[in-house]
């Protein structure tokens, strides 16, 4: 609105959700003034952009956020959306966050006031001028769709994760799932279990067994030292940034959602979609390789997991070693579809997702969109980011990881407060 | 710490891959080829220029090769089948690729030998019958490999090589391609 004044305040964090959360409870911890602007309410993304069946990937003991944690009956479940949004809300209660929802930031930019360094932020609600961002807008503001969907003929209805709740939104008949991500694996189950024929295209992916030698999988990151990774120890990291997310689900029966489970259930699966020409999909040859490279370093993050367990003098406290069974080639994967045909009625897009930064007017997203940082210290002084996938460490793309990642980002952020105005240096 | 000696230059590649990510209007290359038909199925193909790193390169000669049909199609025999050189594409690529990623990865190469078949219906281009496609309808690369690595190094060497390998990519996916007449 035109005529109000503009606000100052210290720090400016965009997003109310567990990163930016985090990041006011240590700002609030070193006593930064600061406030939190969402655009919706807390946890907003997690209210209106997941589907009804999802529970995070995480068991509960590794959902934790700083100064809370867990506490329920069952810490080796998963939960589910609802709880998932209800531990972020609690968490904004007990950090008596700053927040204002329903502000929705429409450009951040250098401060132009010819004095001092910060930023000017602009929201539907007003102006705030401030000495340091932190973006914690989230990684997956936007579901990232391939060009070729533009091609698909007007008779197949298209979705995306945003806009899938259950397998009742979908027209009858077949359905196509590009992506075998945790998201495309998942959606892919539960659309077969409707009763649906399912075909599945897979590309390179990332295979995990939900549990291993009698832990879940996700404890052996963590325990074994995997996870701690940090970003600069990383041999490629922006394809460690860029890597889908595991196939794996939670579920109450801690179960392994691989494509061998996914071609148990009935899904067919074809190679990555490759383009559509004259209405059909062309799928690639390339599925056996795919398979093998994801088989290949499973069984070399399980041979990382065997060593430690050894190394680590704790050989005896886990189940024996074991290896899983291949990934199953099919006997002949078909390399195209008749998308007319009516063999298919929709297709669902499980392509990922990417992050939003058309308000940041700030030269600091590379050609991709994605942000250029350092460990989430954003090329622009006094601009921070939190909250996207291996950030500082590879634990940093889950909740779990955003307890260190925070200490550390503020960290900085108080120094380079304390360091004081950079002007005419 | 790399100690492998496979001849592959894998600095010099690294070097260009960190340059070019940054300027991807050098990375563009066209390759080409010459045909000339001789005489019934008989073709002589050159190769010696390409573009690329924004301008006119050149191989150090010009290199030909003869294209033709077997006795058993009623042809010369005067050069090996146009599809025989979709094989002899894919072999030499994975190969190379295997050194270079062996080259990377430390890994000492002793030998490395393949067979690359492709099964093939001629229904297809004979006409004989509309529903049996022109190409191969499978290609199997089997590879025999001696080198200082387990069994698994190996399997992912080659994996690795094949996610990486263009005439692969070109035989599994979909490319756009034009036949005119200049």
């Amino acid at each position: 609105m035109s005529g109000q004044s503009t606000e100052t305040v210290t720090t400016v964090v965009i997003g109310a959700g567990h990163a930016g959360l985090a990041a006011s409870h240590f700002l609030s911890a070193r006593s930064v003034d600061h406030v939190v602007l969402e655009r919706g309410e807390v946890a907003n993304s997690w209210r209106r952009e997941r589907w009804d069946s999802l529970r995070l990937l995480t068991p509960n003991w590794q959902s934790r956020l700083p100064g809370l944690r867990y506490e329920g009956p069952d810490p080796d479940g998963y939960m589910t959306v609802p709880e998932v949004t209800e531990f972020i809300e609690r968490f904004a209660k007990v950090s008596r966050a700053p927040v204002r929802t329903g502000t929705t930031v429409t450009s951040v930019r250098p401060a132009d006031d010819g004095y001092s360094d910060g930023y000017q932020v602009t929201t539907d609600q007003g102006e705030l001028r401030c000495r340091t961002v932190v973006i914690a807008s989230g990684a997956c503001n936007q579901p990232s769709v391939p060009p070729l969907k533009g091609a698909v003929p007007e008779s197949i209805a298209q979705l995306t994760p945003f806009g899938y709740r259950d397998p009742a939104a979908l027209p009858d008949g077949g359905v196509l799932v590009v992506g075998a991500s945790a998201t495309g694996v998942q959606l892919a189950a539960e659309l077969r279990r409707s009763g649906r024929p399912v075909i599945l295209s897979v590309g390179e992916h990332v295979r995990l067994p939900r549990t291993y030698r009698g832990r879940d999988v996700l404890w052996w990151m963590d325990a074994s030292g995997v996870w701690d990774q940090r970003y600069d120890e990383v041999d490629d990291l922006t394809r460690a940034r860029r890597l889908p997310s595991p196939q794996l689900v939670g579920t109450p029966g801690r179960t392994t959602l691989d494509l061998n489970s996914l071609t148990a259930l009935g899904v067919e699966l074809v190679g990555r979609l490759a383009a559509v020409r004259d209405g059909r999909a062309l799928f690639s040859g390339g599925l056996r390789n795919v398979f093998s490279l994801a088989d290949l370093k499973m069984n070399r993050l399980l041979d990382t997991f065997d060593e430690w367990a050894v190394t680590g003098g704790r050989a005896g406290g886990f189940d024996a070693p074991e290896r899983f069974a291949p990934t199953r080639v099919p006997e002949s994967a078909r390399l195209q579809l008749d998308l007319g045909s009516g063999e298919i009625a929709a297709i669902v897009w499980a392509t990922g997702f990417r992050p939003d930064y058309s308000w940041l007017d700030v030269p600091v997203v590379d050609a991709k969109g994605q942000l250029r940082h350092t460990g989430g210290v954003v090329e622009s002084p006094g601009l921070y980011a939190l909250g996207l996938p291996v950030l500082r460490k590879r634990k940093s793309t889950f909740i779990y990881g955003i307890e260190d990642d925070a200490r550390e980002v503020i960290d900085h952020l108080t120094g380079y407060l304390s360091a004081g105005s950079p002007a005419g240096g | 710490m790399t100690t492998a000696t496979n001849g592959v230059n894998v600095q010099a590649l690294l070097e260009a891959r960190e340059v070019l990510k940054g300027a991807p209007e050098a990375a563009q290359f066209t390759w080409r080829a010459a045909a000339k038909w001789q005489s019934g199925v008989h073709s002589e193909i050159k190769v010696q220029s390409f573009f690329g790193l924004g301008q006119e390169q050149s191989h150090k000669q010009e290199w030909t090769f003869q294209a033709d049909h077997p006795e058993v199609f009623a042809a010369e025999d005067d050069g090996i089948t146009p599809i025989e050189y979709l094989l002899v594409g894919l072999a030499s690529c994975l190969t190379g690729g295997i050194a270079s990623v062996a080259e990377n990865r430390g890994i000492q190469l002793r030998s490395v030998e393949s067979v690359v078949e492709g099964s093939h219906d001629i229904r297809g281009i004979l006409g004989a019958d509309s529903d049996v496609r022109n190409g191969y309808n499978d290609i199997k690369v089997t590879f025999n490999i001696d080198a200082d690595a387990s069994k698994e190094d190996i399997q992912a060497l080659v994996a690795q090589s094949t996610k990486r390998s263009a005439v692969y990519d070109a035989l599994t996916n979909p490319t756009n391609v034009t036949v005119e007449v200049a």
